[in-house]
């Protein structure tokens, strides 16, 4: 990728961290860990690789995305927000009562979301359902799903990973966003789902394993993907739960805990200079 | 005599013959053999998907492909349908109100000698409580086949409650009008009202029969679409004839039962018996002994209805 338009991701991301971080204030409830470690890995989707119609939602040949940790709402908002599927504005009234930004994603009420999610392993069945009407119809459009590393532990997980590569859907990639934490700790403590890419590759994955947030290293590991024929590709990526607001990082306190006034003003200020940082850099 | 037919075969059926639809794709678990939807998969193959033994990974692959313009009917037996994938049904199809189609077969005790395991009682108190979705219950194999072509042109989850049991054909093809949400008045009355659903709908006609001999009038009615009710027809029941009975092939907790007495005490209160499991598990046996020893028969409809007719001031 080149240079100019790696610094214009990296900027991307840290807007949307900044959204994140002021969503989940606004609200005074929802997940800000789990949306910070996948921030990076949706920037690369939304901005640089999916194949989406901002004026055409619906787009029957657009790439569809599910995010499949649902609870992570926040950070696909954000991105939908700054790629213009509605208004930035509207962000802060995440989680109101009388906004349309349901806690969870809901394709009913939120343009752009093409799943709604939640109830954690239902996502990736919904995405191979995606892959499996692709394949029926002969069409060209990809589809893209994040899971979380604690989501594994639901077994919908395996079943649909088995009807994945069962159905040879190599127009689907999913991404691990392996942050390690889940509300009760460590994966590792609460229920091991380890060793992750040996099961998927066991399944019948085609797995990569990568830093979920190196802008770069995301963005070929989807070009890999496309050119990887007969199987779904599992792109694991170790990532910081919190990732960019420095007490938040590797924190399970922080899955479902919204920051008060001043630990908003400080991630704010910390996210500010690191977008400083970008500008001179 | 009176042609005997299953409703998972005219389901099957159906699929096959209003599968020129290519938007109609068609799921199941492992059971496409006794659901039906071979028939189906043998004409349309390529849009026929197994999904091996695995029911909500297949509710919400379901989902999944009808946020791509498909109409999906995904079968297995009612209780892993209803049950076993009931949160998939709810957060995956319901809550996007997609166009997933669930065809469970196998409902009521009437499975027969698979036993209690296996024999799904509680279906309908379980999907009748899920907004958006729409719950019907055939009688015959020609209500099935309408249903079937009203769950298609429905935008929305549809459940299909459906036997393994063949049962009488009531209705002729014909001249059969099937209006979602509108029940069916079989033959008018004004002692007593039987609502029935599904393969209770002939024994009821059976109990209008041995009524009748002893001079009760009985007006019979069969509710295909639980949900939504048709409160009309059953308010203006009330009114008319002043008791009522249900029967159904469920528990008595929360199906065709439940949802009478909810349109009778909020709008027009009158004696009501119900005709149905008594909160138990079934067991194995023949489906007819078993009808027989839960009191599923045209002659506890009888007493029942003599009881509500007792009751009425």
């Amino acid at each position: 990728m080149e240079i100019h338009k790696l610094k214009e991701l990296k900027k991307q991301a840290v807007l949307i961290r900044k959204h994140i971080i002021d969503e989940v204030y606004s609200a005074a409830s929802g997940h800000p860990g789990g949306s910070l470690s996948c921030t990076d890995i949706l920037t690369a989707l939304y901005f640089n690789e999916m194949r989406v119609d901002v004026k055409n939602p619906q787009w029957e040949d657009r790439d569809r995305f599910v995010l499949s940790k649902g609870h992570c709402a926040p950070a696909l908002y954000a991105a939908l927000a700054e790629k213009g599927f509605f208004p930035k504005e509207d962000l802060v009234k995440f989680r109101s009562a009388d906004s349309y930004l349901e806690g969870h994603p809901s394709m009913r009420y939120v343009t752009g979301v093409d799943m709604s999610t939640g109830s954690l392993g239902q996502g990736i069945s919904a995405a191979v359902g995606m892959g499996i009407a692709g394949k029926l119809d002969n069409k060209d459009y990809r589809v893209y799903a994040i899971l979380g590393d604690g989501e594994l532990q639901e077994g919908q997980v395996w079943e649909a990973s088995m009807a994945a590569a069962h159905y040879k859907l190599d127009n689907l990639t999913a991404f691990l966003d392996h942050n390690g934490l889940q509300i009760d700790g460590n994966i590792t403590d609460v229920m091991s789902p380890e060793p992750v890419a040996n099961k998927f590759e066991a399944f019948g994955w085609n797995v990569i394993n990568i830093d979920g947030h190196d802008l770069t290293q995301i963005t070929e590991a989807i070009d890999k993907a496309k050119n990887t024929k007969g199987k779904p590709t599992m792109i694991v990526c170790a990532t910081v739960k919190g990732k960019g607001v420095s007490f938040m990082e590797n924190n399970a306190g922080w899955h479902g805990t919204a920051p008060n006034k001043e630990q908003r003003d400080q991630a704010i200020a910390e996210l500010n200079d690191i977008l400083s940082a970008l500008e001179v850099e | 005599m009176t042609q005997k037919i299953a409703t998972r075969e005219a389901y099957g059926s159906a699929l096959a013959e209003f599968g020129s639809d290519s938007r109609i794709v068609v799921l199941d678990a492992d059971l496409s053999k006794s659901t039906k939807t071979d028939t189906f998969k043998k004409k349309y193959p390529e849009r026929f998907i197994n999904m091996g033994i695995a029911e909500g990974n297949m509710m919400s692959t379901a989902a999944g492909i009808a946020t791509c313009g498909k109409v999906v009917f995904a079968s297995t037996f009612a209780i892993f349908a209803s049950e076993r994938s009931c949160e998939q049904i709810r957060n995956s199809a319901c809550y996007p109100k997609l166009n997933v189609k669930i065809g469970a077969t196998h409902a009521g005790i009437s499975v027969g000698e698979d036993g209690a395991s296996h024999q799904c009682i509680e279906d309908i108190a379980i999907m009748r409580a899920l907004p958006n979705m729409v719950v019907l219950s055939p009688a015959d194999a020609v209500e099935t086949r309408c249903a079937v072509k009203a769950a298609i042109e429905h935008d929305g989850p549809v459940y299909l409650r459906l036997g393994r049991l063949s049962v009488p054909v009531l209705y002729d093809e014909a001249s059969y009008r099937f209006e979602l949400g509108k029940g069916n008045m079989i033959s008018d009355g004004s002692d007593v009202t039987i609502i029935a659903t599904g393969l209770m709908v002939h024994t009821a006609v059976e109990a209008g029969k041995l009524l009748e001999q002893q001079g009760i009038k009985a007006r019979i009615i069969d509710i295909h679409t639980i949900k939504p009710i048709d409160s009309d027809i059953i308010i203006k029941a009330a009114k008319e004839t002043g008791a009522i009975v249900t029967a159904e092939e469920h528990n008595v907790v929360g199906g065709l039962g439940g949802a009478v007495a909810e349109v009778l005490v909020q709008n027009y209160p009158v004696p009501l018996k119900m005709v149905g499991i008594e909160d138990k598990f079934g067991k194995s046996g023949k489906p007819d002994k078993l009808m027989e020893m839960y009191g599923l028969t045209a002659e506890n409809i009888v007493q029942k209805a003599k009881q509500s007719i007792q009751m009425k001031k």
